[in-house]
């Protein structure tokens, strides 16, 4: 009532119209602010098959280095047939290079997967070794245990081996060294890390733990499910 | 096919004396009760005891008499003992006669005096007996039948007792019966109430039959090479041990998988460094064993269409250590414009599973023609995008097999009878030593000749699951059917030219209808025109639409009136002027 000036509709006023919503958060309600700490992230094709970037390459070769040593470059730089890292959909495949190449005419929701499947990042982008790396591990691996026939379904259900289960063991492995675990008859079961080194396994009772399970091929059975991805991503 | 005998059944039938002593003794057996044999063979070994000279010599008495005899004139010995022996000849002719007659008064029986009540339960042991009896019957329907009774009501009868009996709807019973012959359905039957034996296949990727059979054996399973077919195989008999959770099979070392499944990856036999599709994968024992047999060179796409079944895939062969496999998740309709040219295709297509009711007995009740009809249609296009995705020009490959593990003749002979007809392949031996050929024709219908170098495995004769496999070799990558031309043959049209080096002996060349215009222009028409039926054959060169043909015909049909009316007036004129011309030349005449 006390404004006098004739009412015009806005559609006919010079006003640029308002775009951005009236309401707007200057930060995320869930995760607080953008700082420092969480920098913001490169756009790029999330779910496209890629190679992989320098960061993340670093994280795999960190974690292969562990049970691999120097014996990495054999895998990374093989002789008979060149083979490559890529990603796709948050996991990290090993795949001869001639088949990579027929795999970029599959389209990215139609790929599931590509020749071995080495290890997966997680939410937080953290790179974590999975059981189809045993066959690459085994191979090449530096440090072994072999686990006594009574220990080996137990071993096979994910708990971590104890000093009564440990048949054998290689010389010289440090502790928190990654190792490859080997029933007597020689075949792979699993990969963990050492919990001690091996002088110290020598002086451990019956029922500490001397690996620490990180995957064994009871997983095909327990875990199938995760062997592709989930709707999650 | 209902006279098929069925031999064991019929010990009876046999009329020679020898038999009919044996006749004799079962007699008395089957008046006590329907016991089994070990009653028989004492009441023989009675008989034995009894038998002349002529027949046994084991009593002493008689061979005792007959030495002494040899010594001396055996002629009062000798008579009695011929007289003896034509009395107990007589005998058992009497008795035989006796037995030919008890058994025409059992003859005769009667259907319609045997229903069953509607509402009580089914009494399987009468359903029982009534089927033996109605077998019984229709194996000698002339001298069985009861006056008045037609040979479709005893079949009705039949079909209903052993859907009843069996657990199955009357669908398949009839359609077992159409397709085989009664003492063969009944085979079959009873081998589906009972599981095949578990068998697995050792993993040559990473260890040898022999190591794999000492270290289960180590566990405590009892096992046996699956024969001499395969190298790979392993049949268990029993085990202590879970057999799908040991070490060893965690390791991936041995695969749970059926003895028929091995047969398609051994009829494709991929080379070292070949391009493999398996068009349907998962749960992927074939395509494990296919990288087996390629040794992990080359490359196999493992494509799967239902997304629940892709972990199972991904899993075995990450287990089984496969390194050259891609897994994909396409409609398998879909895939020639996905892959490129592959060298060799398995289809292993999903079909409605007649052949493996003794794992999943819910098809006995399930399947209906429908259905039947629909896993045919899905195969035929799968196996027309497969054959796409293969290339013909390959050096070494160029093969496609095409597998079901089904026994019904439409998703298997007329499945190949329809690719012979829509592309430019031709079948070839699978390579597998055994099995029963492809049938090339079924109640009616006559498909090409070459289908039966196709193989069919039954579980009463092979005691493995119901399969089938077909090796095909495509013969060139044009989009038409054997001989036809190149190009114009890219929608089905064209002029079916019969090349001599591609046609098959007496097959008739076909080329495709006006349906296929639209759809087929890119190569990829399928799914239409996926009748049997055999299109008309066209005219050389060009296309007609149906509104051009009709027009052509309606000019014809002027034409031909346009015809017949100058010939009629060209007659008319002749008769006229016939007596012009006659009138003509009398008056020249006369004037002459």
């Amino acid at each position: 009532a006390s404004d006098t000036r004739p009412r015009v509709p806005r559609a006919l006023t010079d006003e640029v119209p308002r775009t951005r919503p009236r309401h707007r958060l200057s930060c995320d309600p869930v995760r607080g602010p953008r700082s420092t700490e969480r920098p913001a992230r490169r756009v790029r094709a999330r779910r496209v098959m890629r190679p992989l970037e320098e960061s993340e390459i670093q994280q795999v070769f960190e974690k292969l280095f562990k049970f691999v040593g120097k014996n990495l470059k054999n895998i990374v730089d093989r002789a008979d047939q060149p083979h490559c890292f890529r990603l796709h959909k948050k996991r990290v495949y090993y795949v001869r290079e001639d088949i990579m190449k027929r795999a970029t005419s599959v389209a990215r929701d139609q790929l599931v997967s590509l020749g071995v499947c080495v290890g997966k990042f997680t939410h937080s982008d953290k790179f974590r070794l999975t059981i189809g790396a045993l066959e690459l591990l085994a191979a090449h691996a530096k440090h072994k245990m072999w686990v006594k026939p009574t220990s080996e379904m137990s071993f096979l259900y994910g708990n971590h081996l104890l000093k009564s289960g440990l048949g054998r063991i290689t010389e010289n492995t440090p502790a928190n060294q990654g190792v490859v675990v080997f029933s007597m008859s020689d075949v792979p079961l699993g990969f963990g890390v050492a919990a001690k080194s091996t002088q110290d396994c020598r002086k451990l009772d019956a029922s500490s733990i001397v690996a620490f399970h990180q995957a064994d091929v009871g997983e095909y059975l327990r875990a199938e499910d995760d062997m592709v991805q989930g709707k999650k991503e | 096919d209902d006279d098929d005998d069925d031999a064991s059944l019929e010990g009876i039938e046999n009329k020679s004396p020898k038999d009919a002593k044996d006749l004799f003794s079962d007699e008395d057996e089957e008046d006590d009760s329907d016991e089994d044999d070990e009653f028989a063979e004492l009441g023989d070994d009675s008989d034995e005891d009894d038998d002349g000279p002529l027949e046994q010599d084991f009593s002493g008495e008689e061979s005792g008499s007959e030495s002494e005899s040899d010594e001396e004139t055996l002629l009062p010995i000798e008579k009695k003992a011929r007289k003896e022996d034509a009395r107990r000849k007589r005998e058992a002719e009497d008795a035989a006669a006796e037995q030919v007659l008890n058994i025409e008064d059992e003859d005769v029986y009667e259907l319609s005096g045997d229903e069953d009540d509607p509402d009580a339960p089914p009494d399987l042991q009468h359903v029982q007996a009534r089927i033996q009896e109605v077998v019984r019957v229709l194996q000698d329907f002339k001298s069985r039948r009861e006056p008045g009774r037609s040979r479709g009501e005893y079949v009705e009868r039949l079909v209903a007792d052993l859907a009843t009996y069996y657990g199955y709807n009357t669908f398949l019973i009839q359609y077992l019966l159409d397709t085989f012959s009664v003492a063969e359905t009944m085979e079959l039957l009873e081998a589906n109430e009972t599981q095949r034996p578990v068998t697995l296949r050792t993993n040559t990727l990473k260890c040898r039959r022999r190591e794999l059979a000492a270290s289960l054996i180590n566990r405590g399973v009892n096992l046996d090479p699956i024969g001499k077919w395969s190298k790979v195989g392993l049949l268990v008999y029993d085990s202590r041990v879970p057999i799908g959770a040991t070490p060893e099979y965690m390791a991936g070392h041995y695969m749970l998988q059926s003895a028929s499944s091995f047969l398609p990856c051994m009829a494709l036999a991929p080379q070292d460094g070949e391009r493999v599709l398996d068009v349907a994968a998962a749960p992927g024992g074939k395509t494990t064993y296919l990288a087996a047999l390629m040794r992990n060179t080359g490359m196999i796409f493992a494509n799967e269409f239902q997304k629940k079944r892709l972990s199972s895939l991904v899993a075995n062969l990450q287990r089984m250590g496969c390194t050259n496999a891609t897994v994909c998740n396409y409609d398998g309709r879909q895939l020639p414009k996905v892959l490129g040219h592959v060298d060799r295709v398995l289809l292993d297509a999903p079909c409605s599973g007649t052949g493996v009711i003794a794992k999943d007995s819910s098809v006995k009740v399930s399947k209906s023609e429908a259905d039947i009809n629909k896993c045919a249609h899905l195969q035929k296009e799968l196996l027309v995008a497969a054959i796409d995705c293969c290339d013909a020009n390959s050096k070494t490959g160029g093969y496609v097999v095409y597998s079901t593990c089904s026994i019904t003749v439409e998703e298997n002979e007329a499945v190949l009878d329809y690719i012979l007809k829509k592309r430019d392949v031709k079948l070839v031996p699978t390579g597998l030593e055994f099995g029963r050929p492809g049938f090339t024709s079924y109640r009616g219908k006559n498909f090409h000749p070459s289908v039966e170098k196709s193989r069919r495995f039954y579980p009463h004769v092979h005691n493995m699951d119901g399969f089938f496999v077909a090796k095909i070799k495509k013969l060139s990558n044009k989009l038409g059917p054997a001989g036809a031309e190149d190009g114009a043959a890219a929608n089905g049209f064209g002029k079916a030219t019969g090349d001599g080096s591609d046609s098959e002996e007496g097959y008739e060349q076909v080329s495709g209808s006006d349906d296929e215009v639209g759809e087929g222009g890119d190569g990829y028409g399928v799914g239409v025109g996926v009748d049997d039926e055999v299109p008309e054959k066209k005219p050389a060169g060009k296309k007609k639409n149906a509104r051009a043909r009709m027009l052509e015909e309606l000019k014809a049909e002027l034409e031909a009136e346009k015809k017949a009316k100058e010939e009629k007036r060209g007659k008319e004129k002749e008769t006229k002027e016939k007596p012009a011309k006659e009138k003509k030349e009398k008056k020249a005449k006369a004037k002459k």
